[in-house]
């Protein structure tokens, strides 16, 4: 480490935003570049710690973010590029849309403003791309084994690239039109632009992976063709089943899912044709988003880009501390209250409410029945059932519902059922400690064995299913 | 026998056999020496008494075992006493020839009367058949009735043998009697159906005879009454009284040898074995012609150092060589350019260099072949040596001074030897010669000069070579993965040492898994920890006294040890064992003759098992047979032609495989063997590679990856590859220096093969097999796994090879790196820790030991692989309470100053609440914390510590302790001194500590006042003299032997021993001695446990452990292994928010922990209550282990091995050969041995003559009134005034008295620690003069010391005090009247004195204070002195060159001020003393005031000017490794 007082002599300085006023007018990334010069500053806050709990605790693909910090400060940009591909397949997108549990981890947030973590990695990997030095690396040798990938999202990459390089012949199936999955269809374009998905699949087409897009694995294509076909199948589907709240009045029409919703934002600007069913649009209308995660703040910032009147965000949860609790102690994520640039653009957040009916008529939703509820203290095994609070009842006007209220499960149709595949008690994949499901040769990644979870979860676990289909294979 | 129980198996002469962890080959010996003799020659009775009476007055630096009557051995070599014989001895039946015409001897024999008559016959056999027929025997008188009982069960049957001269004289009869002497001993070891162990023959001579025997200095005139006769006379006594750091010493051992008696230890000795062993193979003697062979082998193995080094000294003084000629060869002088000597005593060293290598370790040596008796010390000068002659000629030589008493009229001179120096009498001449003509006439008796010059041979006259072609960076990383090398490697590793030139520092403990237990491949280096020197040895300091460490040697061919050619010197002269690629092609191409290299790789199949690998070996050991055969002169391991289907062997089992083969086969000095390998990196690895025979090295891709490193900007700075390429092979240099130096070795020669390692995890036959010789106590792995290891690296590096973007392994063995190597402390451990103890949440702490204390996926320690063998449960309740067991913990030693303030008192606060002790460290502590708290709190450190840079160790300091800790070693960097970088010496740390703010801080690796175990004894002694009621701890590192040392700790008086695991924290240490230094406690531990009890002396000290003891179960198993207290330190420091950060030597901790920053402080916000709730919690766990165990108290389980055992079906492989039956051995558990302390220490404080002076001196101490006390002083007056100082203060508080209050006048010669920690107000005046550690730890009054009046030498030419003088002095006045020895004010921080010359290193480490030196000074003056002056009266103008300008600067006298506070000086210095010297220079001020020159600090210099300026800025101050090798 040279300089070990940078953290001492230098602020926190992260990358600006677009100006709200600007922004909300386009479907542009909202995020922007801090200048090289004062980015390798930042680096130089790394404390290059003993136990470094970015990459031990906070990373699920284990970054070796120390090593890269180094190397930016030393203005050793292609060497950091190295060490963050050596874990991670897709930096562009991680570096725009994690939440970066690792900058929550950084030991200078246990009192400081914690190194920008994930800005760094961007910048690291665009200047990869900028300057060439991202080619494709095509195995040396090709093994003659054959391995197809289901679903096209951050998992599904991740294996399909890390299997190539191991001179594996990989396709990937996509029942989308396009490749990227989730990333494609479910982040919106003012987070994650979408050249740069497309710049990332023509270096993995170059080393061999093919896609099929428009193909619906189990369905399109039998499983028993795919057995025959291939000698490992990774299932990386995704969990896609949205949770639903089954309230009185959830029939009626304006009452949309937020992935639904998103993704006919995406396809849009993508230039795709719409799904039969017409467009959902909040242009002028009242909105309100039920869920207060990452996709409900997705769903506000569409909205707000598409016109919206007004948007509520309604949330089951207490508002959370400004600070962490003592019971939620660093390293470990902090429950607080944070904003994301989408809330920023303008919405009203409402904490501990629950929606008990939807009202309206036959033209669609008119309003919402909600209460207020409060969460006692949780009991021994910290877990809490909420009390509501009589008498607290109120109505929110809406024209507009989108459930952004997480998602339960992969898909359990034909693909799961068809090669007899188990799932928990949650509906996810069983799969042992090569991540291989109960069926020999078949592979589970992704949301589809854990639920939903964050982009750099999938990629792990892609490239940990990887490793262990390339096991797998050489044994056999 | 000693058949105890429990206790160890010996055969019949008392050797013990090895038993469990203990095993009597790591005895270490240190002891009391001397002789007396009479320049007459006249024999004479009186020479005898005088003899046993210094043996008497040394008798307190012996020792006595656990059964207080059995010494460790005591002796006299005589005169062959032929009066006594003749006349004095009635009981001789057979008819002496006259006098010198007979050999007679002494030798013990079985005391099975069978067995005794057949080695009786076997040795008149031999003598007839060489032609000197026994004439008689004679049984010896002894009276055995008051021997201890170890020494009366092994006593043997003692007889002497009387042999004709036959037709031999003078030396040729000397020598058939060795060769008779040899033959019988050899014959007698053959007896395979009997235990005829206990035939042993003192001496066999014409000239002299040995009396010894395992007995006390006062025994040995009862046992043998002998001695006692009057007709008993000798011209000369050799006297020897032995302290054996364990109790089981032998009648054998005891000193004196055949020609020598020896203080302090020979470290190198493996290596000299060996190298003597395949020099047997090729030495001829005109001499002995065929006799030679009669002899061999040379070399007893099973003897102790000091008598395998008088095997060696016997063959070359019979092989023609005159007995100093010999000493000067094993023992040199250190003759580096610093040194002023004469050319031809240059070259005769250099020359000799080429035949032997140093037998290098602390010694005093007196010998005496009849003619010649002299003595000399080693280089470093660690043994005191101090002489008396009398005018009547006698002479007596000893350890201390006043060993025997002469009117002051009579004595001629009063001198001491020096380092390196030499003192002989020749009793043929009747005169005394001085080292210089000794030295000057064995040096020119030959053209030693001429022959040197003419024949060596330097690498650089060999042959240039065109420039070597660079690896391509594809290949290079396949290279470097195929030899596993890591990321870590590069940046912690490789960039430091090429960008700094020295190793980087680090910080913390080693949390990361043994080799053994690693699921990642190892490199075979990472099986072998580092021995180091703790209390028997001490270690040298590489940095402030390096002008006596060499790197040179002469490698090639060597030729016959027994004569003297030019042709000996003929080989290829290396300044040092790195060497470069073009070295390596001048080598190769060399065109002389003597230089002819043969090349072997060291490669097997890629795909190869452990038989492939062994096979692979054995073609390596034939090829090098077959080139030396052939005439090669050295042999070049390579792996360079390593490729996809080769594999390197692992490159430290190919050099020490062959090493021990070419030795087995006895032709290992025939060629010299150079490794060529691409795993060397880092310095352990040059240590292990040369440690075990390498005679150079050749880091090619080492090399390369500096160079690309260099070339791709990734060094800290930048530097061209060349720039580059030499720092780093400086950092190589000196971290070799630093372990050899550890070990106590200076020469590379002697370190060549010294094997100073001991392997854990490596299986029995591996080592018996490569690597002879070393320990590996748990057993281990084979050549099967050694193999797999290398195949991993190998396969990884040709899978995808030739993409230049690879990036090596991550590594993590420095800081945590998920797919790297298993931490202890892991992020989840951490804050579960943190979470846990700042809730108060049970349930959480038992979520962070269950984090801890499983590992069954990944091992890190030894105790993971025990398990608890099933007791009888007793419900909890009854279980002794946690506010009980958290009394048995203690906090480990961390400084203020290594720590912050807030955290120090944060710890000792909470200590204090529940009866545990913190650890104050090395570093002092405010008064102000001793005085208890409004609220009843107390921030006292309980527990003090006096560590080697004694800072702020005041007498005020000491009383308040309730411990008084000695740090011998630390875990984290043992045989290593601390360090506090200058930028964490804030103005409050640099007050407590009496030093200068921002100057860095360094202790010095050994303490100065402890070189031998009797110094360690002595330094307990003086602690508990100076505060009665403060218990003694003496802290050890666990490392093979620490058992016996132990041993030799509770004999020394210690009321309690820390054994500290290798893995503990530390405020900055060198990465290497972080990681590959010492042991895990588990092993330290049972061995103390087993060695203590095994010499039952278990129940007198307490027992305690620390290093990484973080959970319940770790406390359950050490208190079942053995301790009755548990230390903690890193853990301590969690709960209180650190976080593993490793950054503590930067001064940068965020957490506040280890800062002196006030910003970083600010965020410290760690409480007490933390710390209270983790030992509550801990305590508890303990509990719960105790009740599922059936133990109601600690007591009843400490020591209970029994209850463990090692878990079945280990799944990893590498783990399976481990075998832990040694480890888990149930000491003392049949039958009553205490397996815990029951006892306390008998310290004898109520005969410390302080008492008296205590009571005469009541109306002082009670009243404030003065008193004058009178009363003459002896040797054995040991610490004087150490006592009534430590009452003066307790009852007046840290000003003591005012000046002069108590005034004592003694006469005589004052023992060691005269003085020690005195206080103000009492003034000592002794008319006489005084030994070692004079005015140690001195905190104010004033001694004076002058000769006694009717003397009738020239004061200023007398030593008037011994070694090492007011170490760690921080107030009072000295006047020596005299000069004084070694070290004089050494590490001084606030004395002022004036002595009339001194020894070598004066002022060294000195930090403040005030030195006047009225005459010459010896070496290396003021080496490390960072604070204080000294003004030297160099009259000869030599001063600069005997001066260390590291790091003061030499002035003239200039201004006024600095010419008052001389002459103050001088003035005081005549008043008190009179001294001549003194008034003359005052008398004659002018003319002489220009002769003074001022030694100044240049550190020191510049913070005064800032604080001067007020402008003292943190950031300009040097970085403490900057300072630490600057030069």
């Amino acid at each position: 480490m040279v300089k070990p007082t940078g953290f001492l002599e230098y602020p926190q300085e992260k990358p600006p935003y677009r100006p709200v006023e600007e922004r909300i007018h386009d479907y542009q990334e909202v995020e922007q570049f801090l200048p090289k010069d004062r980015l390798e500053i930042q680096a130089a806050r790394c404390m290059d710690c003993g136990i470094p709990y970015c990459h031990a605790f906070g990373c699920p693909v284990v970054n070796r973010i120390p090593e890269w910090n180094d190397m930016v400060y030393r203005k050793q940009w292609r060497k950091a590029l190295a060490l963050l591909h050596a874990t991670c397949n897709l930096p562009e997108i991680t570096g725009r849309v994690c939440p970066a549990p690792c900058e929550d981890a950084c030991t200078l947030s246990i009192n400081l403003p914690p190194v920008t973590i994930r800005h760094i990695e961007l910048q690291i990997v665009e200047m990869g791309w900028q300057e060439g030095w991202i080619r494709p690396e095509p195995a040396h040798r090709k093994t003659g084994r054959k391995v197809g990938v289901i679903g096209s999202g951050p998992a599904g990459l991740a294996a399909a690239q890390q299997l190539a390089r191991k001179g594996h012949e990989v396709v990937v199936f996509e029942k989308a039109y396009r490749v990227g999955g989730l990333l494609r269809y479910g982040i919106p374009d003012f987070k994650l632009e979408k050249w740069v998905i497309d710049r990332r699949l023509e270096q993995m087409r170059a080393e061999g992976v093919v896609f099929e897009t428009g193909v619906n694995a189990g369905t399109d294509i039998s499983v028993k063709y795919l057995g025959r076909t291939f000698d490992a199948i990774v299932i990386a589907a995704g969990a896609t089943v949205p949770r639903d709240l089954p309230v009185p009045g959830r029939e009626l029409p304006g009452i949309h899912y937020a992935m639904d919703f998103l993704t006919q934002q995406n396809m849009l600007i993508g230039g795709e044709a719409l799904p039969e069913g017409g467009r959902i649009t909040a242009r002028d209308k009242h909105v309100v988003v039920i869920g207060g995660g990452d996709t409900g703040s997705d769903c506000v910032g569409t909205s707000r880009r598409q016109g919206a009147r007004e948007i509520h965000q309604l949330e089951l949860l207490p508002m959370p501390p400004a600070e962490r609790t003592v019971h939620n102690p660093w390293p470990t994520w902090p429950v607080i209250m944070r904003t994301s640039s989408s809330q920023e653009e303008g919405c009203t957040r409402l904490w501990s409410v629950s929606t008990k009916e939807f009202l309206g008529s036959r033209n669609g939703v008119e309003k919402l029945r909600c209460v207020r509820i409060e969460w006692p203290e949780p009991d021994g095994n910290g877990r809490s059932t909420f009390r509501e609070i009589p008498g607290s009842e109120f109505e929110l006007e809406a024209d507009l519902v989108l459930l952004a209220m997480g998602f339960v499960h992969v898909e359990h149709g034909p693909l799961v059922r068809d090669l007899g595949l188990e799932t928990d008690a949650r509906g996810n994949l069983v799969v042992d400690s090569g991540l291989m499901t109960t069926a020999p040769g078949v592979f589970a990644a992704g949301d589809a064995m854990v639920g939903a979870s964050l982009v750099v979860r999938a990629i792990d676990l892609g490239r940990k299913a990887a490793a262990g289909v390339d096991r797998y294979l050489v044994k056999s | 026998m000693p058949s105890h129980t429990g206790f160890p198996r010996t055969n019949a002469s008392g050797i013990a056999l090895p038993t469990g962890l203990y095993d009597p080959a790591y005895e270490h010996d240190s002891c009391g020496v001397g002789f007396v003799a009479r320049i007459t020659a006249e024999p004479d009775h009186s020479i005898v008494e005088h003899a046993v009476s210094v043996l008497v007055n040394l008798e307190h630096r012996g020792a006595i075992g656990g059964d207080k009557s059995t010494g460790d051995g005591a002796g006299l070599l005589l005169q062959i006493p032929d009066t006594f014989f003749r006349y004095g001895c009635r009981d001789l039946s057979f008819s002496l020839p006259p006098r010198g015409q007979y050999a007679a001897g002494l030798v013990f024999l079985p005391t099975d009367a069978d067995l005794a008559d057949r080695c009786v016959n076997t040795l008149e056999r031999h003598a007839r058949e060489e032609g000197c027929p026994v004439l008689g025997w004679r049984q010896v008188p002894v009276n055995a009735d008051t021997l201890g009982e170890l020494a009366r069960l092994t006593r043997p049957s003692i007889r002497q043998c009387f042999l004709s001269r036959g037709s031999f004289d003078g030396a040729a009869l000397e020598r058939k009697l060795y060769v008779i002497r040899r033959l019988a001993e050899k014959e007698v070891r053959s007896f395979s159906d009997c235990d005829a162990s206990q035939f042993y023959i003192p001496s066999l001579s014409s000239r002299t005879i040995v009396y010894k025997g395992l007995l006390t200095g006062s025994q040995l005139t009862t046992f043998f009454p002998d001695l006692r006769d009057p007709s008993f006379a000798s011209a000369f006594a050799v006297v020897h009284q032995r302290y054996s750091t364990n109790t089981l010493p032998t009648w054998h051992l005891a000193h004196p040898f055949r020609f020598l008696a020896h203080n302090g230890e020979i470290n190198t000795l493996r290596g000299n074995i060996n190298r003597m062993r395949s020099r047997e193979a090729m030495i001829e003697s005109e001499l002995f012609g065929a006799d030679l062979e009669k002899i061999k082998p040379v070399i007893l193995e099973e003897g102790s150092d000091s008598a395998i080094f008088d095997n060696a000294l016997e063959l070359l003084v019979m092989a023609g060589r005159s007995l100093p000629h010999a000493m000067m060869m094993m023992v040199p002088e250190a003759f580096g350019p610093k040194f002023h000597m004469s050319e031809d005593k240059r070259a005769f060293y250099e020359y000799h260099s080429a035949i032997m290598e140093p037998w290098d370790g602390p010694a005093a040596l007196v010998f005496s072949d009849g003619r010649y008796i002299g003595a000399t010390l080693d280089r470093n000068g660690l043994r005191p040596a101090r002489y008396t002659i009398t005018r009547d000629g006698m002479i007596v030589m000893a350890s201390e001074t006043g060993v025997m008493d002469f009117p002051a009229s009579q004595i001629f001179q009063k001198g001491r030897l020096q380092p390196g120096k030499m003192f002989l009498v020749d009793l043929e001449q009747k005169r005394i010669v001085p080292d210089n003509e000794i030295k000057s006439r064995i040096s020119r008796q030959r053209p030693y000069r001429h022959w040197v010059k003419d024949n060596r041979i330097e690498m650089r006259g060999l042959f240039n070579p065109p420039e070597i072609p660079q690896e391509n960076p594809e290949v290079l990383v396949t290279r470097q993965i195929a030899f596993g090398y890591t990321e870590e490697d590069l940046k912690m590793v490789i960039a430091p040492m090429a960008s700094q030139g020295q190793e980087a520092v680090g910080s913390m403990g080693d949390d990361s898994a043994l080799a053994v237990l690693s699921n990642r491949p190892q490199l075979l280096f990472s099986y072998f920890k580092q021995l180091f020197a703790q209390v028997t040895n001490p270690p040298i300091d590489p940095l402030r006294e390096e002008l006596v460490m060499s790197l040179r040697s002469f490698v090639g061919r060597a030729k016959n040890l027994l004569s003297e050619t030019p042709e000996h010197c003929r080989m290829l002269k290396l300044p040092h064992p790195v060497l470069t690629p073009e070295d390596m092609a001048r080598l190769r191409n060399a065109s002389v003759p003597e230089v002819i290299a043969r090349d072997i790789d060291i490669l097997f199949p890629a795909d190869g098992d452990g038989k492939a690998l062994a096979s692979a070996l054995t073609s390596v050991f034939v090829l090098a047979e077959k080139y030396i055969k052939e005439g090669a002169t050295f042999l070049i391991l390579t792996d360079r032609n390593m490729d996809a289907g080769r594999a390197p062997i692992p490159s430290l089992l190919a050099i020490s495989g062959l090493h021990h083969h070419l030795i087995r086969r006895g032709i290992r000095t025939q060629a010299s063997i150079i490794i060529e390998t691409g795993e060397a990196r880092e310095v352990m690895h040059y240590a292990l590679l040369v440690g075990y025979g390498a005679n150079g090295v050749c880091p090619y891709i080492a090399f390369s990856t500096v160079r690309n490193l260099a070339e791709t900007g990734l060094l800290e700075k930048p530097l061209l590859p060349g720039e580059a390429i030499d720092a780093y092979v400086t950092a190589v240099k000196k971290g070799l220096l630093k372990t050899m130096s550890k070990m106590g070795i200076s020469t590379l020669r002697s370190y060549v093969g010294a094997q100073i390692f001991e392997a854990v995890g490596l299986g029995r036959k591996l080592t018996d097999k490569y690597f002879c010789g070393t320990a590996s106590r748990i057993s281990g792995i084979g050549l099967n796994e050694i193999a797999a290891e290398t195949r991993a690296r190998h396969r990884r590096a040709y899978e995808g090879d030739g993409n230049a973007n690879r990036l090596l392994d991550p590594g993590g063995l420095f800081q945590v790196r998920v797919d790297g190597e298993k931490h202890l402390w892991s992020p989840e451990a951490i804050y579960k820790l943190q979470h846990s103890v700042r809730t108060g949440g049970y349930r959480v702490f038992k979520e962070y030991t269950a984090l801890i204390d499983d590992q069954s996926k990944d091992r890190a320690t030894l105790r993971s692989l025990f398990r608890f063998r099933e007791g009888k449960p007793v419900p909890i309740d009854e279980v002794e309470p946690v506010e009980s067991i958290t009394r048995r913990f203690v906090t480990a030693a961390m400084s203020y100053g290594s720590i912050s303030t807030e955290v120090h008192e944060t710890i000792a606060l909470a200590m204090n609440r529940l009866g545990g002790r913190s650890n104050c460290g090395e570093g002092g502590e405010d008064p102000a914390r001793s005085l208890p708290l409004p609220n009843g709190d107390s921030l006292r450190s309980r527990t003090r510590q006096v560590a080697s840079g004694r800072f702020g160790v005041t007498t005020e300091y000491l009383i308040h302790a309730d411990e008084l800790q000695i740090k011998m070693a630390q875990g984290a960097k043992p045989g290593e001194g601390g360090q506090l970088p200058g930028h964490k010496v804030s103005a409050e740390i640099a007050r407590v500590r009496h030093t200068t703010p921002g100057v860095t801080l360094i202790s010095p690796p050994p303490h100065h006042d402890i070189y031998s175990i009797e110094d360690l004894a002595q330094l307990i002694y003086d602690l508990k003299c100076v505060n009665p009621q403060a218990n003694v701890s003496v802290k050890l590192v666990s490392s093979v032997g620490v058992g016996t040392v132990a041993a030799g700790v509770a004999k020394a008086k210690a009321d309690l021993v820390l054994i500290s695991g290798h893995d503990g924290g530390t405020g900055a240490s060198p990465l290497t001695s972080i990681k590959h230094a010492g042991l895990p406690w588990e092993l330290g531990l049972a061995e103390t446990q087993q060695a203590l009890i095994f010499n039952r002396l278990r129940d007198r000290i307490r027992v305690q452990t620390d290093g990484q003891l973080k959970t319940g179960r770790d406390l359950a198993i050490a208190a079942l292994m053995g301790a009755e207290e548990f230390g903690f330190g890193t853990t301590v420091l969690v709960t209180l928010g650190c976080v593993l950060m490793r950054k503590c030597h930067l001064n940068t901790c965020p957490v506040g922990v280890a800062t002196q920053d006030p910003v970083l402080r600010a965020r410290f916000a760690g409480k007490p209550e933390y710390v209270e709730n983790f030992f509550r919690f801990i305590a508890q766990e303990l509990r719960e282990y105790m009740a599922v165990l059936g133990f109601r108290t600690v007591d009843e389980m400490v020591g209970r091995v029994d209850m463990l055992e090692v878990q079945p079906a280990i799944d990893h492989g590498k783990v399976q050969g481990l075998d832990f039956s040694a480890l888990l051995l149930p000491a003392g558990l049949e039958g009553d041995a205490p397996r815990r302390r029951v006892r306390s220490q008998e310290h004898e404080l109520e005969k410390s003559l302080d008492n008296e002076l205590i009571r005469i001196a009541m109306p002082a101490l009670e009243k404030g009134q003065p008193v004058d006390i009178e009363m003459p002083i002896r040797n054995v007056h040991r610490t004087v005034g150490a006592m009534l100082s430590g009452e003066v203060t307790r009852r007046f508080g840290s000003k003591g008295l005012p000046e002069n209050t108590i005034r004592i006048s003694f006469a005589g010669s004052a023992g060691q620690s005269l003085g020690a920690f005195l206080a103000p107000g009492i003034t000592i005046r002794v008319i006489g003069d005084a030994n070692d550690y004079l005015a140690k730890g001195m905190s104010g009054g004033r001694i004076t010391i002058v000769p006694p009046p009717e003397a009738g030498f020239l004061p200023h030419r007398n030593v008037i005090a011994g070694n090492v003088v007011l170490y760690g002095a921080t107030g009072g006045e000295l006047y020596l009247y005299g000069t004084a020895g070694e070290r004089f004010a050494v590490r001084n921080s606030g004395a002022k004195a004036v002595v009339e010359g001194l020894g070598d290193h004066g002022c060294e480490y000195m930090t403040g204070g005030v030195v006047v030196v009225l005459g010459p000074t010896g070496n290396n003056f003021a080496a490390g002195m960072s604070g204080g002056v000294a003004y030297v009266y160099d009259e000869s103008e030599l001063f600069d060159t005997r001066c260390n300008l590291d790091m003061v600067d030499v002035e003239t006298v200039w201004t006024a001020e600095d010419e008052k506070q001389l002459r103050v000086m001088i003035e005081n210095h005549f008043r008190f003393t009179g001294s001549t010297r003194a008034k003359t220079i005052l008398d004659n001020w002018e003319s002489r005031l220009p002769l003074f020159v001022k030694v100044m600090p240049v550190d020191y210099r510049k913070v005064l000017e800032r604080m001067h300026l007020e402008e003292y800025r943190d950031d300009e101050t040097v970085s403490a490794t900057e300072e630490v090798y600057r030069g």
